[in-house]
């Protein structure tokens, strides 16, 4: 096959950009573009940087202090911040710093486990009954229904005693095992409208393979939604350790979460501040960063976001060189 | 038929629509954004004014801006006198008086000017009522007058209907007739036929005519077609990037354009009346009206553009009528100002039943099960989509599929590209049954079939760089990732995009290049067969040009076989060598393209070709015109006999015993002549057209 010399005859919109190596190899693929694009943006790379300090921090947090989440220490009850207790002390004397950052571990893993296996779950599931339709659709629909139908808090309250030894993973496979059918439900309906769409059938008639098609071109034009729903499910899913924690089928004492330190320490928020606001302060910390990371990589995912600051910034600046 | 141009005793009268130096500004993400700058406009009572440009050019800003119908973000400047009251500026109450009765307005998508739930006589009385003090029953009467005056047969019963029971035609009548209903001064219609058919919108047009004789009012005429313009306007406006570039009599403006844009538009146009003139795109794509240089907008694209033309935007001057904004006006022919692409017709002299078959289909049918009921779904019925398709295709051959909507035409296209079994008929592929084929057989075959979808933005993956949209055929037929990749970069010039664009991403290229994004995916893994499913018409005008030029290319250059599907004749006219024109899921008609178009031998398509407007206003406005009745009937029903009997012209001129053999002898495909047929009883009684409609 010859390429003759003629002359496009639409011209470019943008006047072609002076490559320096038009002939490179590859063509940046999607995934580079996105990470190049997320790299870019600020506010994804501030929510990354906060969590992976969060962390760091529990990961850190026992070797930062002496004190042990279960250590008591009967001289100081109830002690505000100092030297020997950075974040104070609880009522029986145990230290703050230490429990939440013991906790922050345990929100962090449950928090973001349940959003990712929540989120995996539903967006393949939807998607596989939004694009393939029929009896695939009526079974997997039907099993939904069937899930959203059940009293989750119950079948928790009822199996969790029984799954103690297994501990805290078996929780985050309860919660996300009932928290994936609404999200899955709108993933079906969006996949069956992209399922009309001439990008899908132009794969179609090349042969794709359907799988391929689910993961190729349908999961990816869902993404925003799923990548905002798993951000918020992230914060329900502490929350809603929190409650059963708080009926006692979630994290028990002697273990604690976040969760629980908010629930033991609200009653006292305004006579001593530090049992309360420390583990708040954290927990909203780590939504707004789940939250920030969540914005930066819907932006560098979806191309047509041009309105991501960082972008624009660096239009501007390759403009400007090639003035 | 418009009266010819007299302006001499209008010209005194004041002008019933005054629009001075409009100027307006939409709210963007980067500031504001101008989409009109600085328009002047007069109308005079009866006279009909075409409001031309492509799209983004502000024609239509500039009928909504005249309505006072433009959202709250635009910022408006100038002035809109109708009827000697300004309308800029005026508040809602002195809007409301002066619309419906001073100015009407004739939108696009009569669907969504009728409100679904209230039946159109009502809508229509009320219309009335607004403005007239009369009572229920009189307001009614006046509704089904109007229906009758824009020619909706049985008026009396259809204004007791709902609009979603209207056909698209018959409710653009009803808007017209809504618009006319207080007999206004100035009809506004912004492409008020740009949603139908050929066949409907001949008579939408001429109801149209009917309804501003009838009224005597003043018609602004916004649309994209050149050929509706050249039927329909006395005088010409035609905008460019916000502005109008150029105003004369259509008759002479057709005939000797002054500004530059105007030559090559005209020059892109393909005519269904003549053969094999080549079309000259206008290099580059609209300006981003945001980002404007300080001269002349149309000085980038410009041939003849120099530094003069960057210094200051021109302004529009001439003699006479005649008035355009250039500062060096060209001769009229646009091939000697824009360049030709040098094409050579490299149709080899090899006899057509020697050349090898690339797709051969016999008695194609599909049909769709109409389902009723809840839990249990009974059948009720079928839709007959596709009942009985013959097409041929051998080698390097464009064959021309031509069909108003619901003729089936997308259902034969998926029918042929499922690669299976059809419901009847035969389907043979590059000399292979698909009903034999097995899966993997099938598969490999996909890589010989291709397709290029109508919106170039909807068939890309809008979250794919165009690299991976252009091998993902590739990798479908298991090509290496490092194949395709060295692919990519070829395929992308061959199109005549750059090589090093193959990281962005389908918004960030103009419609033109999104559809060569596409042409450059089918060809990809090398087919034999591109079956083209309306390639051009979500296209402007100069940026269509270029993508035919391209197509004709690369079928030269690549030896391929076009399946290209079109409603409009002009295009396939250019670009196909055969033509198969379909009524209701049959093949009425096959032939080479020059014959079946100079001696149509169906009704149909004689109707059909004399429905398409042509961008000449001498030849549109003398050519005869064959306005089809009514709409096309059901496809759920099937009748025994031939399916365009209902408004077939020759059908009505028949003997009752003839007219038995119409309604009860399914008519099947006659030879006239080699690769010549015609699928009608009395193929002989279709009258010649007139010259003019065919001239080679």
């Amino acid at each position: 096959m010859t390429t003759t010399a003629t002359p496009p005859a639409a011209g470019p919109e943008h006047t072609p950009e002076p490559d320096d190596a038009p002939e490179r190899a590859a063509p940046p693929g999607r995934a580079r573009v996105a990470l190049r694009r997320f790299a870019g943006n600020a506010n994804a790379v501030v929510g990354a940087t906060v969590l992976l300090l969060l962390f760091l921090l529990a990961a850190a947090g026992p070797y930062l202090t002496p004190w042990n989440h279960t250590d008591i220490d009967y001289t100081a009850l109830r002690e505000a911040p100092s030297a020997d207790h950075w974040w104070g002390t609880t009522r029986i004397g145990q230290d703050v710093f230490a429990q939440v950052l013991h906790g922050l571990r345990k929100s962090l893993l449950i928090g973001l486990l349940v959003a990712l296996f929540a989120t995996v779950l539903a967006s393949v599931v939807g998607a596989c009954a939004g694009y393939f339709g029929g009896w695939t659709d009526r079974v997997l629909t039907f099993f939904i229904d069937l899930l959203l139908v059940f009293p989750t808090f119950l079948i928790i309250a009822i199996v969790s005693p029984r799954l103690r030894d297994t501990g805290w993973l078996a929780l985050v496979g309860l919660l996300a095992v009932f928290g994936w059918m609404i999200t899955a439900r709108v993933v079906r309906s969006m996949a069956r409208s992209l399922k009309e769409r001439d990008f899908v059938r132009a794969a179609e008639l090349m042969g794709v393979h359907p799988l391929r098609i689910v993961f190729r071109h349908i999961l990816p034009n869902v993404s925003s939604f799923l990548i905002v729903d798993a951000t918020i499910a992230v914060g329900a899913g502490v929350m809603s350790e929190t409650s059963l924690s708080y009926f006692g089928f979630g994290v028990r004492p002697p273990d604690v979460s976040l969760g629980t330190l908010i629930a033991d320490g609200s009653d006292a928020a305004l006579t001593y501040p530090w049992m309360f606001f420390f583990a708040a302060g954290l927990l909203v910390l780590f939504v707004l960063a789940v939250n920030f990371l969540g914005d930066g990589l819907r932006d560098a995912l979806d191309p047509t976001s041009g309105r991501a600051p960082g972008r624009k910034r660096r239009r501007a600046r390759r403009k400007g060189k090639r003035a | 038929m418009s009266a010819p141009v007299t302006d001499a005793p209008r010209t005194t009268a004041p002008p019933v629509l005054d629009i001075r130096d409009l100027r307006v500004d939409f709210d963007g993400p980067d500031g504001p954004v101008p989409a009109v700058r600085g328009v002047d406009l007069a109308l005079r009572r009866g006279e009909v004014l075409g409001l031309v440009g492509e799209s983004g050019s502000g024609k239509s800003t500039v009928a909504l801006a005249a309505m006072g119908l433009l959202p709250r973000t635009a910022r408006v400047q100038g002035s809109v006198r109708a009827a000697g009251e300004e309308l800029l500026g005026a508040d809602e109450r002195a809007l409301a008086r002066i619309r419906g009765r001073g100015i009407a307005m004739v939108f696009q998508d009569p669907l969504s000017a009728l409100t679904p739930v209230h039946r159109v006589g009502d809508q229509i009385a009320e219309a009335v009522r607004v403005h007239q003090d009369v009572s229920r029953a009189h307001a009614r009467r006046r509704a089904v007058e109007l229906l009758d005056l824009v020619g909706i047969p049985e008026p009396g019963r259809r204004a007791d209907a709902y609009p979603h029971e209207f056909s698209g035609g018959m409710r653009q009548r009803a808007v017209i007739a809504m618009a006319i209903a207080n007999a206004p001064d100035v009809l506004l219609a912004d492409e008020p036929t740009t949603a139908l058919d050929v066949t409907v919108q001949a008579q939408v047009l001429d109801v149209l005519r009917t309804a501003q004789r009838e009224t005597g009012a003043a018609l602004l005429l916004v649309s994209h077609d050149l050929g509706v313009i050249a039927g329909m306007a006395d005088r010409v406006a035609v905008m460019y990037a916000g502005r109008v570039v150029e105003s004369a009599p259509a008759t002479e403006l057709f005939a000797a354009p002054r500004m530059p844009y105007t030559v090559g538009l005209l020059g892109a146009v393909p005519r269904p009346d003549t053969a094999d003139r080549p079309l000259t795109p206008i290099p580059g794509a609209p300006p981003e009206l945001r980002l404007l240089p300080p001269g002349c907008a149309f000085a980038p694209r410009c041939p003849l553009a120099d530094d003069g033309c960057a210094v200051a935007e021109p302004a529009l001057t001439g003699t006479g009528d005649h008035l355009a904004a250039c500062l060096r006006p060209p001769a009229a022919d646009p091939a000697t100002l824009f360049p030709v692409p040098d094409h050579t017709p490299a149709r080899e002299a090899v006899p057509r039943e020697e050349l090898p078959s690339v797709l051969r289909v016999r008695g194609l049918a599909r049909t769709f099960p109409v389902r009723k009921g809840g839990v249990f779904r009974r059948r009720v019925g079928s839709v007959y989509a596709v009942d009985g398709v013959d097409l041929d295709i051998r080698r390097g051959e464009t064959l021309g599929l031509v069909g108003e909507s619901g003729s089936g035409k997308s259902t034969t296209l998926m029918e042929i590209l499922r690669l299976a079994a059809p419901e009847a008929g035969t389907v043979d592929l590059l000399g292979r049954s698909t009903s034999e084929l097995t899966k993997r057989q099938a598969h490999a075959l996909r890589g010989s079939v291709q397709i290029v979808f109508q919106d170039p933005m909807a068939s890309l993956d809008p979250r794919m760089p165009i690299g991976d949209i252009v091998a993902e055929p590739l990798r479908a037929q298991g090509a290496s990732r490092a194949a395709a990749a060295r692919r990519t970069p070829e395929l992308l010039r061959l199109v005549g995009l750059e090589a090093a664009h193959a990281g962005r991403f389908p918004h960030e290229f103009s419609g033109g290049q999104r559809q060569r994004v596409g042409i450059a995916r089918a060809l990809a893994v090398r087919p034999e067969l591109l079956v083209l499913d309306e390639p051009v018409s979500a296209l402007d005008v100069s940026v269509q040009a270029g993508v035919l030029n391209l197509l004709r290319r690369l079928k030269d250059e690549l030896g391929l076989a076009y399946l290209f599907v079109s409603h409009d004749l002009a295009v396939v006219r250019h670009i196909a060598d055969r033509v198969s024109v379909m009524y209701l899921g049959r093949t009425v008609e096959t032939g080479p393209v020059e014959e079946v178009f100079a001696r149509p031998r169906h009704p149909y398509t004689r109707a059909l070709l004399s429905a398409v407007p042509v961008p000449d206003p001498a030849r549109e406005r003398n050519r005869e015109r064959i306005l089809l009745a009514g709409d096309p009937p059901s496809p759920v029903l099937r009748e025994p006999g031939c399916r365009f009997r209902g408004r077939c012209p020759v059908y009505a001129g028949l003997a009752a015993a003839e007219r038995a053999r119409c309604a009860e002898e399914r008519p099947e495909q006659r030879a006239f002549g080699p690769d010549r047929t015609a699928a009608c009883h009395f193929a002989e009684r279709v009258s010649a057209p007139t010259p003019t409609a065919a001239t080679p």
